[in-house]
């Protein structure tokens, strides 16, 4: 990657040393960051990136921003975050397995994870342990969420990052951008959706396409679960039907072990 | 005004004429889970796609005046400052084929903030200039209340308003461009008996209207039940979505971003249309949140509807068109909201 010089309005702009890690994920996240061919040389070109497995091979241990993806679900996963943590100025949490857990987290729903362990893997048992998010184990600056995350936000963050600007989401619901989107709600085509609990920025990506929110970008400001429950109960809808999208990404959780408590079939 | 009639089977040579330029209008737009037919404003490219004849729409013509995203200018940025480039959005005169009277009352009623104060909004009014207006007589739906808000009937702001006499149109003519369009068409002077036929009509519909809202005295007891707790029964179910605020024509609140490209080179400013039902509509620099109470703000919003602009024009900024309540999953609705602070109606929440 060539060491071009960047300026804004005139201020050369330093280039941050970045990397680029991933924990138990599908590395969807660093592929989104690679898909955007358009803007790619324009994106690379912001950054010194001195680790990126999915993109490169050289890699480096001195670096400013860690972008992390996935979630810690093993000891020694533990143990590199603290690495990274004490190497990183600023840590990124990217994608919905490193904000919440991600899909990973719904193996924490089953109360005994030996008998998961051993339905999945048999005799040849791994470890592995229950599904946390990384600002569970080291403190994180910035979230990205999403599953997968969006590049145009990302490249949004890091913009801002390099510029010193300040970096801001949106705290509403993703209702708004629905509506600005002009869909149909689907509750009115009778499906259920997370929309009205869900952090926006996705654009209403999934409604849009006609399916449900799953909340994969987590809660909004201050939701209102109970409302929904209710509206969810009033258009057909169970509170395990609830409960399943509430917990698909972990986002929700401190919300589902209240609904747990009272849920109805 | 000039009336004209013209048989229903020549709105079609209406829509041909008018087709040289964009053409907006209500459209089918699929069913909902009880199998009612759902209908939107959007381009239409085919007379066959235009149902004049529809109940209501799920959104408002809001997006064509006021887009939920536009860009309003950007930059070229240079070693020692930066180029401007204004773009107003509008480049095509639009018809708005078949407006409902609460839809123009509505644009009517932004003009008078937007266009009609010392800083015009030039956006907004590049795109207001450019619309050429055809107004549709309609149906009272259980939801509608503009009758209420005076919004029933509408005195301007439109070229043309078509009402359906049975076998012909009856047409108001508003603008010199209307009588042009019309007078093409094999048209006539309406004759006695359909003076009469178009009054009827417009009593039938009358007595359709089912909802109503009091607004007797209403800025005074808005104001008399500032602290009522009825606010916060209301405060309890609001999801803070903004879907009311996106659906209504009227909500015109914004806020602007500025962003810089990824190259570094360019940069633009955004404003995208807000909600005061949104949790930071109220937060201020340094990180104050004037309103961090759902309740506050849905009360705020009845207020700037139904007291604030009361006091500033006389007249409500709510049209009475419903969509909000309609669109509100948790059920909100002004004409419940009402009743419930003025003391009637009981239990709503």
């Amino acid at each position: 990657m060539t060491a071009k010089e960047r300026t804004y309005l005139g201020v050369p702009v330093k280039k941050p040393r970045a990397a680029f890690f991933e924990f138990t994920s599908c590395e969807g996240c660093q592929l989104q960051l690679l898909n955007n061919e358009a803007s790619l040389v324009d994106f690379l070109s912001l950054l010194t990136i001195v680790n990126f497995r999915e993109a490169m091979t050289e890699q480096s241990d001195e670096y400013d921003i860690a972008f992390i993806e996935g979630s810690i679900t093993r000891d020694d996963e533990a143990e590199q975050l603290k690495i990274i943590r004490s190497r990183a100025q600023t840590l990124v949490a990217m994608g919905s397995c490193a904000c919440f857990g991600g899909v990973n987290q719904l193996k924490n729903r089953f109360n005994d994870l030996a008998w998961v362990k051993e339905q999945v893997y048999g005799s040849q048992a791994i470890d592995t342990r229950e599904v946390l998010p990384l600002s569970a184990i080291v403190p994180v600056d910035l979230e990205i969420y999403g599953c997968p995350i969006k590049k145009e936000e990302v490249e949004k963050v890091v913009t801002n990052l390099v510029l010193g600007k300040s970096i801001d989401y949106p705290r509403y619901p993703v209702c708004m951008e629905c509506k600005a989107n002009h869909n149909v709600c689907l509750f009115d085509l009778g499906q259920p959706c997370l929309g009205p609990i869900t952090r926006a920025g996705c654009d209403a990506w999934c409604p849009a396409n006609r399916l449900g929110c799953w909340g994969c970008r987590g809660p909004a400001e201050k939701p209102n679960v109970g409302q929904l429950r209710q509206i969810m109960h009033e258009h057909g809808f169970t509170d395990e039907q609830l409960l399943d999208r509430l917990e698909c990404f972990g986002g929700f959780a401190q919300y589902v072990t209240e609904l747990k408590r009272t849920a109805k079939g | 005004m000039l009336f004209r009639v013209f048989a229903k089977d020549h709105l079609i040579n209406l829509y041909d004429i008018l087709a040289v330029n964009h053409i907006v209008g209500p459209m089918s737009k699929g069913f909902d889970r009880h199998g009612a037919p759902l209908y939107d404003f959007d381009f239409i490219y085919d007379f066959a796609e235009l149902q004049l004849h529809y109940p209501a729409t799920i959104h408002s013509l809001k997006r064509f005046v006021l887009p939920p995203r536009e860009t309003l200018c950007t930059f070229d940025l240079q070693k020692d400052g930066w180029q401007k480039h204004v773009d107003y959005n509008a480049y095509k005169p639009t018809v708005y084929f078949g407006l409902h009277a609460c839809d123009i009352n509505a644009l009517n009623k932004l003009d008078k903030v937007l266009t009609g104060n010392v800083y015009p909004d030039p956006y907004y009014a590049a795109k207001r200039k450019n619309m050429f207006i055809i107004g549709a007589g309609c149906t009272p739906q259980p939801f509608c209340f503009c009758k209420s808000m005076g919004t029933d009937s509408v005195l301007h702001g439109f070229d043309l308003f078509l009402t359906d006499l049975g076998d012909s149109y009856f047409a108001e003519i508003h603008s010199a461009r209307a009588f042009a369009f019309i007078s093409s068409l094999e048209c006539r002077e309406p004759r006695q008996s359909e003076h009469q036929r178009f009054m009827e009509v417009a009593q039938e519909r009358m007595n359709l209207f089912t909802c109503h809202v009091d607004t007797t005295d209403l800025t005074k007891i808005l104001d008399l039940e500032f602290q009522a707790e009825v606010w916060r029964e209301w405060g309890r179910k609001c999801l803070s979505c903004g879907t009311c605020a996106n659906v209504c024509p009227t909500c015109y609140c914004y806020g602007i971003e500025e962003n810089v490209d990824l190259g570094l080179q360019h940069a633009s400013k955004t404003r995208h249309l807000y909600s005061c039902n949104l949790i930071d509509f109220a937060q201020v620099a340094g990180g104050h949140n004037f309103r961090p109470e759902s309740h506050d703000r849905l009360k705020y919003r009845y207020y700037h509807k139904h007291r604030g602009f009361v006091e500033a024009f006389e007249e409500s900024l709510c049209v009475g068109c419903g969509r909000c309540g309609q669109s509100c999953l948790a059920n909100i609705t002004v004409p419940e909201v009402i009743a419930s602070v003025r003391g009637e109606g009981g239990d709503h929440a």
